[in-house]
C-alpha cells in the first residue's frame, strides 16, 4: 500500500460518513439523531479508554472524571466567551467549538498527567481504586461549586446555531455530526498509528511484561503516563462534545455508571482492539434503546435485566471480547481462510468417504 | 544483596574489560541471576556499587542501564507474549528513535526513516539466528529453543556494548547448544560485544570463556581461566558438596 492511500483513507471515510450524516439530517427524528451523536461520543470514550486499559494494560476506572473535566471546562469557557466577547456564530462557530474541545481535552490531559504520575506506579486493582476515587472527587467538587451550577447542574450551555450559507442552511445536528465525526476519526487514527510506532510499542510492552520492557530500555513510567494523559485528552474532548450537544451538564451525568459504561465498551469489544471498541460502543448505545418496545410490552423496565444478561452471556461465550485483541480486517481475513480450508476439507471428505461403512 | 535475612550476594567483586567473554557459574541458588538483576538495575544493591563505562549504575532505573548499553536476557523467558517476533525486536529498538508522538501520528519523514532503520536492524538480527521466516509469528508460538534465541535477538536490538546471557542454552539439546555458542562467539566478534554468560553446562563454558567466575552461596569462591577452575578444589567441593552429597551434581551434564 502506498503512503498516499493510507493518509487519504481517513479523509475519504470522513466525507463518506458526512453524506450519511446529511441523510440522517434529512430523514431521522431528533431523538434518533441524538442517539447517533451519543453513539459517536461513546466511540471516543471506548477507544480512548482502550488505549489505557487495553493497549497499555493499566486498569483505569475513572474515565467519567476526565470526561466531566472536559465538559465543564468547555461549557464554562463558552459561557465566559459569550458574556465577555460576544456570541460566536456563522462560519466561525465550527472552528470555535473544535478549539473548545481541544482546550477541554488539554485540561483533562493535564489532570490525567497529574493523577497518573504518582498513581501509575500502582498496579492492577490499586490503580483502579485510585482512578475511581479521582472521578468521585471531581464529581463531588462539581456538586459543590456553585459557579458551575452545583447540584442543579449547568444549564443553557452554548452551542452552535443553524449555519446559513446563502440559501443553504446547515442544521445544528449536521454541524455536531461533522465535528464529532472529526474527533472520532482523529481519535481512531491517533491511537491506530501510535500503537504501530516506537512509542506505542512501549505501551504494549508495558502491558505484556514490565520488567522485560524496562530491561529493553523502555521508560515504563513515562509510557504509562503518556498513554493515560492521551486517553484523558480524548475523554475530555468527548465531555466537551457532550456538553455543547446536550446543552445541560450535571455532576450526576459523570457518576460511576458512566465510567463503567466505558469499561464495558472496552471489555466487550476486546482489550486492544480499536474496531472492537467501535462495534461495542454501537451495541452498548443501541441495545438498551432497541429493547424499549419490550418495556412497553411488559409495562416494567426489564431492559437493564436483559441488557445485563446479554453482557454476561457475551462474556461467557467470548471472554476476550468480540474481537479479542485483533482488528476487524484481520478477523475477517482469518475467517475467510478458515472457511475456505473447511470447504476444501469437506469436499475431500465427501470424495474420500467410502459408500459402505467399513466394519 | 540481601533479601530480608538472606544474603544472596556477599562481598562479590569483579571487573570485566571491554570485549571479554566471561562465564559466571555456580550451583543452583548460588546467586548468579541475582548478580544480573543487580547489575542491570532490577534490584538496587543493598550494599556496594556497580560501575559500567565510568557510570555508577546504583541509582539508575533498568531502562537507563539499558540505554547506557548494558542489556540482558532472562533465564525464565520474558518475551512480550501478545506481540509478534518482529514487534518484540522493534520494541527493544524503540530507544533509538528520536521522533515524537506527533511524528508517529502524522507519519512524517522522520518517522518513516527511523522506523525503516529499526526494521532493517530487526531483520538483519533475525537473519543471524535464522528466524526471518518467523517474523510475523506470535512470540509464544515459537518452540522453546527459538524463544531463547529471540530473547538474545531482542537484547541485541538495543545495540548494547555488553550483554548478560542468563542460561541461553537451557532446554536445548547438545547440537543446538553447540550451534548457539558458535553464534554467540560470532555476534561478539561482529558487534564488539562484552559478554557475561551464565551457563550450567561446564564443558561448554570451559570451551568458550576466557575467564570464569564461580559463585557459591553468594560468595565468589574462584576466578580464573578454565584450566584453573577445572582443577580448583573449592569449585569441586562447591558442586559436589564437602561430603559429596550436599549439592546437586551438575558437572559435565
Ligand atoms: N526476589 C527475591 N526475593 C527473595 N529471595 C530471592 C529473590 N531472588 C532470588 N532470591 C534468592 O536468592 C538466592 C539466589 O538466587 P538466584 O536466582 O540468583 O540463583 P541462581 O544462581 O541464578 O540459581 P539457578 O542456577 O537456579 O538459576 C536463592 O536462594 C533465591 O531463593
Ligand atoms: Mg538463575
Amino acid at each position: 500500500m502506498s503512503k498516499e492511500v493510507v493518509s487519504k483513507k481517513p479523509f475519504m471515510f470522513f466525507v463518506a460518513l458526512l453524506i450519511v450524516g446529511w441523510l440522517a439530517d434529512l430523514v431521522l427524528n431528533p431523538f434518533l439523531q441524538f442517539m447517533i451523536l451519543l453513539l459517536m461520543i461513546n466511540m471516543i470514550l471506548g477507544m480512548s479508554l482502550n488505549l489505557v486499559n487495553g493497549f497499555a494494560g493499566q486498569f483505569s476506572l475513572g474515565h467519567a472524571g476526565f470526561m466531566a473535566i472536559g465538559g465543564y471546562v468547555s461549557a464554562s469557557l463558552a459561557e465566559i466567551w459569550w458574556s465577555r466577547i460576544g456570541a460566536v456564530g456563522g462560519l466561525l462557530q465550527i472552528p470555535f467549538f473544535i478549539g473548545l474541545a481541544l482546550i477541554a481535552g488539554g485540561a483533562a490531559a493535564l489532570a490525567g498527567w497529574v493523577v497518573g504520575l504518582p498513581s501509575l506506579r500502582l498496579k492492577g486493582d490499586y490503580l483502579a481504586i485510585v482512578t475511581l476515587g479521582f472521578a468521585e472527587i471531581i464529581r463531588v467538587i462539581l456538586l459543590n461549586t456553585e459557579a458551575v451550577g452545583g447540584a442543579r447542574g449547568f444549564y443553557d450551555i452554548k452551542g452552535p446555531g443553524d449555519l446559513r450559507l446563502g440559501p443553504l442552511v446547515v442544521s445544528q445536528f449536521l454541524q455536531f455530526f461533522a465535528m464529532t465525526l472529526f474527533w472520532v476519526i482523529l481519535c481512531f487514527v491517533t491511537i491506530w498509528r501510535l500503537v504501530r510506532s516506537a512509542h506505542g510499542r512501549g505501551f504494549l510492552s508495558v502491558r505484556d511484561d514490565e520488567i522485560a520492557a524496562q530491561a529493553m530500555g523502555i521508560n515504563t513510567t513515562q509510557a504509562k503516563v503518556r498513554a493515560f494523559a492521551l486517553s484523558s485528552f480524548f475523554a475530555g474532548v468527548a465531555g466537551s462534545i457532550f456538553a455543547h450537544n446536550v446543552g445541560y451538564l450535571s455532576p450526576s451525568s459523570f457518576g460511576f455508571n458512566r465510567s463503567v459504561d466505558a469499561v464495558i465498551i472496552v471489555v466487550l469489544g476486546g482489550m486492544g482492539s480499536l474496531s472492537g471498541s467501535l462495534l461495542a460502543a454501537t451495541l452498548v448505545t443501541l441495545i438498551p434503546e432497541l429493547l424499549r418496545p419490550v418495556q412497553d410490552l411488559t409495562g416494567v423496565d426489564v431492559r437493564m435485566i436483559i441488557y445485563s444478561f446479554l453482557l454476561i452471556l457475551m462474556m461467557i461465550l467470548r471472554p476476550a471480547g468480540l474481537c479479542g485483541s485483533h482488528e476487524l480486517p484481520e478477523i475477517w481475513k482469518k475467517f475467510a481462510l478458515t472457511r475456505r480450508a473447511w470447504a476444501a476439507k469437506n469436499m475431500a471428505g465427501r470424495q474420500g468417504r467410502p459408500s459402505v461403512p467399513r466394519v | 544483596m540481601r533479601f530480608g535475612g538472606l544474603k544472596a550476594i556477599d562481598q562479590l567483586s569483579f571487573s570485566i574489560a571491554p570485549g571479554d567473554l566471561i562465564g559466571l557459574i555456580g550451583p543452583n541458588g548460588a546467586g548468579k541471576t541475582t548478580v544480573f538483576n543487580v547489575v542491570t538495575g532490577i534490584y538496587q544493591p543493598t550494599f556496594g556499587e556497580v560501575v559500567f563505562d565510568n557510570h555508577s549504575l546504583n541509582d539508575l532505573e533498568p531502562y537507563q542501564v539499558s540505554r547506557l548499553g548494558l542489556t540482558r536476557t532472562f533465564q525464565n523467558i520474558r518475551l512480550f507474549q501478545d506481540l509478534s517476533v518482529l514487534e518484540n525486536i522493534l520494541t527493544a529498538a524503540a530507544q533509538h528513535v528520536s521522533y515524537g508522538l506527533a511524528d508517529a501520528v502524522l507519519h512524517t519523514r522522520r518517522f518513516e526513516t527511523q522506523e525503516k532503520a529499526n526494521l532493517d536492524l530487526a531483520m538483519s538480527l533475525l537473519s543471524i539466528f535464522h528466524l526471518e521466516d518467523k517474523k510475523d509469528a506470535p512470540a509464544t508460538a515459537l518452540p522453546y529453543g527459538e524463544q531463547r534465541k529471540l530473547e538474545i535477538v531482542r537484547a541485541l536490538a538495543t545495540k548494547p556494548k555488553m550483554i548478560c546471557l542468563d542460561e541461553p542454552a537451557a532446554g536445548m539439546n547438545h547440537s543446538e547448544t553447540e550451534e548457539l555458542m558458535k553464534t554467540i562467539a560470532q555476534i561478539r566478534e561482529r558487534f564488539k560485544l562484552t559478554v557475561l554468560l551464565i551457563e550450567h553446562d561446564m564443558k561448554l563454558v570451559m570451551g568458550i570463556c576466557e575467564r570464569i567466575i564461580v559463585l557459591d552461596h553468594g560468595i565468589k569462591i574462584e576466578e580464573g581461566p578454565p584450566e584453573k577452575i577445572q582443577n580448583s578444589k573449592k569449585v569441586i567441593e562447591a558442586y559436589l558438596g564437602v561430603d559429596g552429597s550436599e549439592h546437586q551434581i551438575r558437572l559435565g551434564s
